[in-house]
């Protein structure tokens, strides 16, 4: 009974901890002391001449109080929603391993892709486009950050990244005239 | 008498053979990103926000403006054909419409939502050319603390007429204040929170966060859901209601108008309020409620009119006041900006060609709608079958095109991509980006005329109170946050959300 009961308390605060307004509040914080370090040296001024530190100040301190507040409420709730079924089912240890453990492989595997392959994709586009032009630009977005569907298929992206330059052409540099170097040697 | 030559002016501005062709752009495009889930107004308008530049400030606007309404009324067609809500405002239009499809009257209720929808685009217009001026006058004899006050009560507005955690969206309307921050303080000079960056002295720019926060954000998030969407070849049927449908209709039409119109002005409010609570009106007055969800053409009509309506009045805040009512319109202030047009009751004095083509011009544009959209709508099904995966690279590379090409910065594609990270955090815990735009937006209007405010006052923060325009701004923003502790009122308001 004991033993159990050293179990499950991590176990609850886990689930706890995933609840997403915990989470959201959590960010709130972060931001809002962020904010408050961040103007600690910018003057404050008085009620008639306000600094430029007074409204970080303001908002800073709300930020953080209503963090705190949505957080604490999140945890709360989930005392409630955890006494309930859920905790008891992954109450001991290896059960709850290989709960949390498939989570996380499935979280990697269909949260972490799309993240990461949009912003290589994106970021090889912001490089190189000033560097080897919208053509290759194209290709290398096109190619990079189109893998991260999980039915993508090299012979649809490449044909569209083809055609996409070709539109980029023909539209922005063309038709809207915005000043985008084309190809690699001008 | 004054109203008609207003008119004719704004008449004459919108049917010149650019802005027609403008016009005409706009509509297409938005019914285009309105039947293709996953892309809304927001985002298309950010992206082609940059690409205005070069062309005339009234020829942006009105296209911009109709992308925005376009939107409502592609949202509403992919809503009856295939249960997708094209846009969050025709949400409630599945329920009826697409149960009117599986009966074989898909044509009926998309007949109706057309017709409904243009006669509402139709009053709207007329309420705002009427009230327009009027309420500039009044809007003229604001100062800073009337300003401030009225901030204040479109940002509670916003926070209290939205869907979800009233909390999380205070929180988000005050991050996005913060984010407003960023940048060189217009009244000292010093530079706040720009970590050294000379990128960010200018503050983040505003097609960067919005980008960011609807582009980007949305993609990542619909890649995460793999489920693949299915598309059935329904016969559309007479696309002409009967004279039953219309008989059934044209109140909750009127009714829908009125609401529509009203929510609209609120900030906060606009297309999606308006059809929710249409929809629960329709519901509460019909003789036989049981027979919505079931394919009742009152549900179509009523929140279809009502959305379209409260596109266009939350026109109103924008044009007279300069302020924002929700982040479609927090891009508009941005269009504006970009075209060196100061938002608010001066607009009208001193462009009136521009003020009234643009509204004109939302009659023109529903018009072109009605035009299109009949005989286009085997077209937009068809298009609905593009899958999801050929059309996100697209729609990143206009993103990044369109971020790059406002100043040719790499480092705002990078801040682009930044916050579209942060935006798909805010997607995982449920926190709706679209506050934090709206206080991203006012906050340095808001911090500015709390400043002046205050040093007009003498540093006394009781001119808030003492002057009447702002007490009974004040008073309202209070009662409004009453209605929210006052449990009868905070039911409705979560019922009205989860009609679906």
């Amino acid at each position: 009974m004991r033993q159990r009961l050293c179990l499950s308390l991590p176990t609850l605060s886990l689930i706890r901890l995933q609840h997403p307004d915990f989470l959201a509040g959590a960010f709130f914080v972060l931001v809002g002391l962020a904010t408050l370090t961040g103007a600690r040296h910018y003057p404050l001024g008085t009620a008639m001449r306000m600094g430029s530190g007074y409204f970080p100040l303001v908002l800073g301190g709300a930020l953080v109080t209503l963090g705190l507040f949505i957080s604490l409420r999140a945890w709360l709730q989930g005392v409630r929603t955890c006494k309930g079924r859920n905790a008891l089912d992954i109450a001991s240890p290896a059960l709850f391993q290989r709960f949390f453990r498939s989570k996380l492989r499935q979280g990697v595997r269909r949260v972490l892709r799309p993240t990461v392959l949009i912003s290589i994709g994106v970021l090889a586009f912001t490089v190189s486009l000033g560097s080897i032009g919208l053509v290759c630009a194209t290709l290398l977005l096109v190619s990079i950050s189109g893998a991260a569907h999980h039915e993508a298929r090299w012979r649809e992206l490449l044909p569209l990244g083809a055609g996409l330059a070709l539109f980029g052409i023909g539209v922005f540099v063309w038709g809207l005239g915005l000043p985008l170097p084309v190809l690699p040697l001008r | 008498m004054e109203l008609f030559s207003n008119l004719s002016l704004g008449l004459s501005t919108a049917l010149s053979f650019t802005n027609l062709g403008y016009c005409f752009l706009g509509v297409l495009l938005g019914t285009l990103i309105g039947v293709l889930p996953g892309l809304g107004p927001v985002a298309t308008i950010a992206m082609l926000l940059p690409v205005t530049y070069g062309l005339p400030p009234d020829a942006a606007l009105i296209m911009l403006a109709g992308i925005y309404y376009g939107a409502q009324y592609g949202g509403s067609t992919t809503a009856i054909l295939v249960n997708l809500p094209g846009e969050s405002s025709s949400v409630v239009t599945c329920l009826d419409g697409y149960a009117m499809a599986r009966q074989g009257r898909a044509g009926a209720a998309l007949g109706i939502a057309a017709l409904g929808s243009f006669f509402a685009g139709t009053v709207a217009t007329l309420i705002i050319a009427a009230a327009a001026a009027p309420l500039a006058e009044f809007a003229l004899k604001f100062g800073p603390a009337e300003y401030f006050s009225l901030m204040l009560l479109g940002l509670v507005a916003a926070v209290v007429l939205a869907q979800g955690d009233v909390f999380k969206a205070v929180a988000m309307v005050i991050l996005g204040l913060v984010l407003g921050l960023v940048g060189v303080d217009v009244n000292s000079g010093l530079e706040r929170f720009t970590f050294g960056l000379p990128e960010l002295a200018d503050g983040i720019n505003f097609v960067v966060l919005s980008m960011g926060l609807f582009g980007i954000a949305e993609i990542i998030a619909n890649l995460e859901h793999s489920g693949a969407r299915d598309v059935f070849a329904h016969k559309i049927g007479k696309l002409w209601p009967n004279r039953q449908d219309m008989r059934q209709a044209w109140k909750p039409v009127l009714r829908g108008t009125a609401l529509g119109s009203i929510l609209g002005i609120l900030p906060g409010g606009g297309a999606v309020l308006s059809s929710f609570s249409s929809y629960t009106l329709e519901k509460r007055l019909a003789g036989d409620p049981s027979r919505f969800g079931k394919g009742a053409i009152e549900g179509v009509a009523g929140p279809e009119a009502a959305n379209n309506a409260g596109a266009q009045t939350s026109f109103i805040p924008l044009l007279v006041m300069g302020l924002p009512s929700n982040a479609v319109m927090a891009l508009m202030v941005g269009a504006m900006m970009i075209h060196g047009i100061v938002p608010g009751p001066q607009v009208m004095e001193e462009r009136p060609a521009l003020f009234w083509g643009l509204i004109v011009s939302m009659w023109i544009g529903n018009l072109f709608l009605v035009l299109l959209n009949m005989p286009l709508i085997g077209l937009w099904a068809r298009l609905l079958k593009v899958p999801y995966r050929l059309l996100y690279p697209i729609i990143l590379l206009f993103c990044c095109v369109g971020v790059y090409s406002v100043n040719n910065s790499a480092f705002e594609v990078g801040l682009t991509l930044f916050f579209g990270v942060v935006g798909y955090l805010f997607i995982k815990l449920k926190c709706e980006p679209a506050p934090l735009l709206l206080g991203f937006v006012l906050g340095p209007m808001m911090e500015e005329n709390l400043r002046r405010a205050m040093l007009l006052s003498r540093g006394d923060a009781s001119v808030f109170f003492t002057r009447p325009i702002s007490l009974c701004l004040l008073l309202f923003a209070i009662a409004l946050i009453l209605l929210l502790a006052w449990p009868k009122a905070r039911e409705t308001r979560e019922a009205a959300f989860q009609e679906s």
